[in-house]
C-alpha cells in the first residue's frame, strides 16, 4: 500500500475497531471470556499507542479513558452490567468516529465525547473507593480467574531474552521493576553463556536471569508482565504450589520445569500501566504497537489470533480478475477456432483444451476469492447502526446477525453499505413499535432485527427480518393514492402494496424523524441494489414484521447465462431470472385485447414479451412468434415469458461493463464477450418486461411511473 | 475562429514551420482528416454487436482485445449518408477522454504532411455540424481535406444515447 506510515496506522485502525466492535459484540451477547475482554483492550491500547505516536491528542485521551475502564474490568474491578457495556458500546462508536475524524479531518461532537467521558470516569471513581476492597478477593461472576487470589506462592521464572528483544527497545530492567511491584523478587544473573571477549558479538544476547518472586499474585498476573516481550525470549514461569491437571499436554514440553498452571495464553496487561491508570504514558505505546505485531507466532488460541494476511492493492487484484477474465475468453475462442479446423482426430487436443478449461475455471476462482470477503464487518458496522436508530426513537431493538462469515465479493460489500443501512434504519424507525406499543401487542419490550446472509444456488442472500408491526397496507396505499403515485381505484394485491415502498418520492413517516424521512426513500435503496444486479423483495405480515430480502450475484465479474439470439443478435440472459426453457406451439399462444399475448402454460397464462420488439430491433409484426419461451420471474413474483429466436447454449459469461461505453441502455445490463470474439449484450429482464408494450402484467407499475413522470 | 499560426489541434499547439502528419480518409464521399498522433490504430471493418435504442451515428460496440469500445459512424454523425458496408470501410480507433473509440470510416486514404501555415481556417457555413467539428480545411493534391475536430465530435462517450 501508500508508504506513509500514517496511512498503514490507519489501515491498522480499522482492523483493531473491527476487532474492537467484534469482541464488544460478542462480550453484549453474554460472552465474558476474559480472552474476549482482552482482545478488546489490545485493540483500544494499540490505537492509542499508535495515535500517541502521531500527536493526535484527542483520540488518545479518549483511548485512554476508555482503556482504563476496559482495564478495570479486566481485573475484575468493575462488573460488567448491561449500563457498563452500552456505554462501552457507545464510546467504541465514538472511537470510531476520532479516528476516521483524525484521519479525513472534520469536528468531533465535543459534547458526545464529554458525555461519554464522564459517563466513563464514574467507573474510574468507583475503582478507586472499591480498590482498597480488591486484595479480598472481589472476583465476581462475570470475569471469573481461575486462580485464588488470597495464597502466597512462589514462581521460580527463567527469562532469557532473545537478541530480537532488544531490537524492540524493550529492556529487562523495566520488567523486573513491574514484576518486584507484585511481591518479593529475587534476581539472579545467569551469564554462563557469555564468550570471551573476542568471540562476542555486539547485537547478541547472551545473558539470562533467574528470578523468583513471592507474590499473592495469580499466575497470569505475573505472565501478563511479560506480555509484550513474548515471542521475543525464552521464558519459564513455575510456580511452586501448581496442580493444575490441565496442562497435562503441556508437561512433556515443559517436563524439565514441571507443570506449569495455566495452558492457555499468559493473560495480557501493560506493565507500564497499571499502576496508574490515571495517566497516559505515551512513551510506552510504540514499543506496544510493534509488539502486537509479532505477538501472532505465540500465540497459542488461534482462532482468535489473527491469520497471516497480505495487504494488497484492490487495483493488482482487478487487473489479474481481468486477465483471467480474457483467459476464459480466450479459451473458448481457442476452442471454438479448433472446432472448425478440418482436422480428422481432435480428441488429444480436446482432452487438452478442457484440462485447460479447467486449470482457467480454478484460476478464476481463486482469483474471485480474493476478492471476497466475510460480510462480517459490514454487519458489525449495522449494529451500531441499530442502536443509534433505536436510541434515537426511544425504541429498544437489538441486531441478531447470522451468516456473518458469507464472503461476498469486496464490492458488493461496499455498496451494499449504504442501503442496509437505510433499511435498518427504516426497520427501527417505522417496523420496531414503541415497547410501551409492543407490551400491548404481547411481545416482548426490546424488539429484534435479524440480519442474515447465506449463499443460495450462486448468488447471495441476505435478509433483514425484523418482529415489528409489518407493512401498514391501507396506509401505504393511501399514502400512495394521496401522491399521485397510482390511481384512486387501483386494484392492487397485497405483495403490490408492499412493493409501492420502492416507488420513488415514498415516505410513511408521520412525522419526519431525523433518522428516516430525508427525503431519500427506499428507491434509493431498491436502485442500489439493481445497481449490484441485484434484487430486493419484502414480505411482511401485519403484527408479526417485515422481511426484506436482497439477493445478490456472488461475483460481479462472471456470471452464468443463457445464451440466446434475438433478431440475429446473440445475447445472454442471466440464467438467475429464468425458471424454464420451452418451445411454444401456435395453441400455445392466446391473445388477449389488441395487442397482449399470453402464453399458457400448463393451464397458467403468462404475458408474452418479445425481446426484439423491447429492445426496438424489430418492428411487432403480431402474427410470427418467434417459438422459443424463457419464463422469467420479476422481483414482485410475477411470471413474463420472454419470447427469443433460439436457444444456444448455457455458459460462463465474463461481465463487461457498459459505463462509460454507451450509458444506460434500457434492457442491457451490460455486455460480455463471447467465443467468437464478438461481443453479446446481457439483458435485464427486469426492465424489458417493463418496457414491452404487449406485457399486461406490469400495467398497474407503467401506470405508476406515468404518474410520476407527469 | 483562431487565426492560421495558432490553430490548434488536440492540446498540442503546433508550432511555427514544423510540419505535422495527418491521416486522411473518406466519410460518405467527402475527405477528412486527423492528427497522427490522435489515431491509436486503424482495422478493418467486421460487423459490430448492435446497441438495442442507440441513435443512427452509434453503429453498435466492437470488442477491441477483451475491452467494449463504442462505434460511431462519422456519416451519420456529421448529418451525411451512413455509410454502407463494404469490405474497404475501416474503423479508426481514437482515444477521447481517454477511452478508446471507434469511428466508421469508407476508406483511409494517406498520410499527407503539412505545414500549419497551410491550414485555414473553417469558412462560415450554414451547417451546425460543419462548424463544430471541422476544426479547420487543408488543401491537398487540389482537393480540399477536412480535419476533424474530435473533442466535438465525440464529446463525451455517455453522450451517445439518452
Amino acid at each position: 500500500m501508500s508508504g506513509s506510515i500514517q496511512d498503514t496506522f490507519f489501515e491498522e485502525c480499522e482492523e483493531l475497531l473491527e476487532a474492537m466492535d467484534e469482541g464488544l459484540t460478542a462480550i453484549e451477547g453474554g460472552d465474558h471470556d476474559p480472552e474476549v475482554v482482552n482482545a478488546v483492550f489490545r485493540a483500544v491500547h494499540s490505537i492509542k499507542g499508535g495515535g500517541g505516536a502521531f500527536g493526535l491528542d484527542e483520540l488518545v485521551a479518549f483511548a485512554h479513558k476508555f482503556e482504563t475502564v476496559f482495564d478495570e474490568v479486566r481485573s475484575n474491578k468493575v462488573q460488567l452490567d448491561v449500563k457498563l457495556i452500552q456505554l462501552l458500546l457507545r464510546c467504541s462508536d465514538h472511537l470510531a468516529d476520532l479516528v476516521s475524524v483524525a484521519r479525513d479531518g472534520g469536528s468531533v461532537d465535543e459534547e458526545h465525547n464529554d458525555v461519554l467521558v464522564a459517563g466513563l470516569e464514574e467507573y474510574l471513581g468507583e475503582e478507586e473507593e472499591e480498590l482498597t476492597f480488591e486484595p479480598m478477593g472481589l472476583g465476581g461472576p462475570a470475569v471469573p480467574l481461575p486462580l485464588d487470589l488470597e495464597e502466597e506462592k512462589t514462581y521460580q521464572i527463567r527469562f532469557q531474552p532473545l537478541k530480537e528483544m532488544f531490537g524492540t527497545g524493550n529492556e529487562p530492567f523495566f520488567l523486573f521493576q513491574t514484576l518486584s511491584e507484585l511481591g518479593t523478587l529475587k534476581v539472579t544473573l545467569d551469564e554462563t553463556e557469555l564468550p570471551g571477549f573476542d568471540a562476542m558479538a555486539m547485537d547478541d544476547s547472551y545473558l539470562a536471569w533467574d528470578l523468583t518472586l513471592t507474590t499473592k499474585e495469580p499466575k497470569s498476573a505475573v505472565e501478563s508482565v511479560f506480555e509484550f516481550v513474548e515471542g521475543l525470549c525464552e521464558l519459564s514461569i513455575v510456580s511452586d504450589k501448581d496442580s493444575e491437571d490441565e496442562a497435562a499436554a503441556l508437561a512433556a514440553l515443559n517436563a524439565a520445569f514441571g507443570v506449569p498452571g495455566e495452558s492457555a495464553e499468559p493473560e495480557p496487561s501493560d506493565p507500564f500501566e497499571e499502576p496508574a491508570p490515571a495517566e497516559a504514558t505515551p512513551m510506552a505505546t510504540p514499543e506496544a504497537t510493534k509488539v502486537e505485531a509479532v505477538k501472532p507466532e505465540s500465540n497459542k488460541s488461534e482462532q482468535r489470533g489473527p491469520k497471516p494476511t497480505l495487504r494488497v492493492e484492490l487495483e493488482r487484484v482487478d487487473r489479474l480478475i481481468n486477465a483471467v477474465g480474457e483467459l476464459i475468453i480466450n479459451h473458448s475462442m481457442l476452442a471454438q477456432q479448433i472446432a472448425n479446423l478440418d482436422v480428422a482426430d481432435l480428441r488429444d487436443v480436446e482432452t487438452e483444451l478442457e484440462g485447460f478449461k479447467n486449470l482457467a475455471r480454478d484460476i478464476q476462482e481463486g482469483v474471485m476469492s480474493i476478492r471476497a470477503q466475510p460480510v462480517k464487518p459490514l454487519f458489525q458496522r449495522m449494529a451500531r447502526i441499530v442502536r443509534e436508530a433505536s436510541a434515537a426513537t426511544e425504541k429498544t431493538a437489538k441486531l441478531v446477525t447470522e451468516g456473518e462469515n458469507t464472503e461476498v465479493d469486496k464490492t458488493v460489500i461496499e455498496r451494499l453499505s449504504d442501503p442496509l443501512t437505510h433499511i435498518l434504519r427504516n426497520a427501527v424507525d417505522h417496523g420496531v413499535e414503541k415497547p410501551a406499543d409492543r407490551e400491548a401487542a404481547g411481545k416482548s419490550r426490546a424488539g429484534e432485527i435479524r440480519l442474515s446472509a447465506s449463499h443460495r444456488s450462486g448468488s447471495v442472500c441476505i435478509e433483514i427480518k425484523d418482529d415489528g408491526a409489518g407493512v401498514n397496507r391501507p396506509r401505504v396505499k393511501q399514502i400512495a393514492i394521496d401522491k399521485g403515485l397510482i390511481p384512486e381505484n387501483a386494484d392492487l394485491t397485497d405483495a403490490e402494496i408492499d412493493n409501492l415502498l420502492f416507488l420513488p418520492g415514498f415516505s410513511t413517516a408521520k412525522e419526519i424523524s431525523n433518522l428516516s424521512g430525508r427525503g431519500v426513500g427506499m428507491d434509493v435503496v431498491k436502485n442500489a441494489v439493481t445497481a449490484l444486479g441485484g434484487r430486493i423483495n419484502i414480505s411482511s405480515s401485519p403484527g408479526k414484521g417485515s422481511t426484506f430480502t436482497i439477493i445478490l450475484p456472488l461475483t460481479l465479474a462472471v456470471m452464468d447465462g443463457m445464451v440466446v439470439s434475438v433478431a440475429d443478435q446473440t445475447m445472454v440472459v442471466p440464467i438467475t431470472s429464468i425458471i424454464e426453457t420451452m418451445r411454444g406451439s401456435d395453441d400455445m399462444i392466446n391473445s388477449l385485447g389488441a395487442d397482449g399475448t399470453l402464453l399458457s402454460i400448463r393451464g397458467n397464462f403468462v404475458p408474452i414479451c418479445d425481446v426484439a420488439g423491447a429492445l426496438g430491433l424489430r418492428k411487432p409484426e403480431g402474427d410470427k412468434p418467434p417459438g422459443v419461451y424463457l419464463l422469467v420471474e420479476t422481483e414482485t413474483g410475477q411470471r413474463s415469458a420472454l419470447a427469443v429466436d433460439d436457444i444456444h447454449d448455457q455458459r460462463q459469461v465474463v461481465i463487461k461493463s457498459l459505463d462509460g461505453v454507451c450509458g444506460n441502455v434500457p434492457g442491457v445490463a451490460a455486455a460480455t464477450i463471447l467465443g467468437d470474439g464478438k461481443i453479446a449484450m446481457i439483458l435485464d429482464s427486469e426492465s424489458i418486461i417493463a418496457a414491452s408494450p404487449s406485457s399486461a402484467t406490469f400495467d398497474s407499475e407503467r401506470r405508476m411511473s406515468n404518474a410520476i413522470a407527469s | 475562429m483562431q487565426s492560421q499560426a495558432e490553430v490548434q489541434i488536440g492540446d498540442q499547439e503546433i508550432k511555427h514551420a514544423q510540419q505535422s502528419e495527418f491521416v486522411s480518409f473518406t466519410v460518405a464521399g467527402q475527405a477528412f482528416c486527423l492528427q497522427i498522433t490522435q489515431i491509436r490504430e486503424i482495422r478493418r471493418w467486421a460487423p459490430v454487436t448492435i446497441l438495442p435504442h442507440a441513435p443512427m451515428d452509434v453503429l453498435g460496440v466492437m470488442n477491441l482485445r477483451g475491452a467494449v469500445i463504442p462505434i460511431y459512424d462519422l456519416a451519420a454523425r456529421f448529418g451525411l449518408q451512413q455509410t454502407e458496408a463494404s469490405e474497404r470501410n475501416v474503423v479508426i480507433v481514437v482515444a477521447v477522454h481517454g477511452k478508446p473509440v471507434g469511428l466508421l470510416a469508407e476508406s483511409v486514404s494517406e498520410i499527407i504532411s503539412i505545414n500549419p501555415e497551410e491550414i485555414q481556417e473553417t469558412p462560415q457555413v450554414e451547417s451546425r455540424y460543419t462548424m463544430e467539428y471541422i476544426q479547420g480545411i487543408i488543401s491537398h493534391d487540389e482537393t480540399m481535406v477536412r480535419i476533424i475536430n474530435l473533442d466535438a465530435v465525440i464529446s463525451a462517450p455517455e453522450q451517445g444515447l439518452s
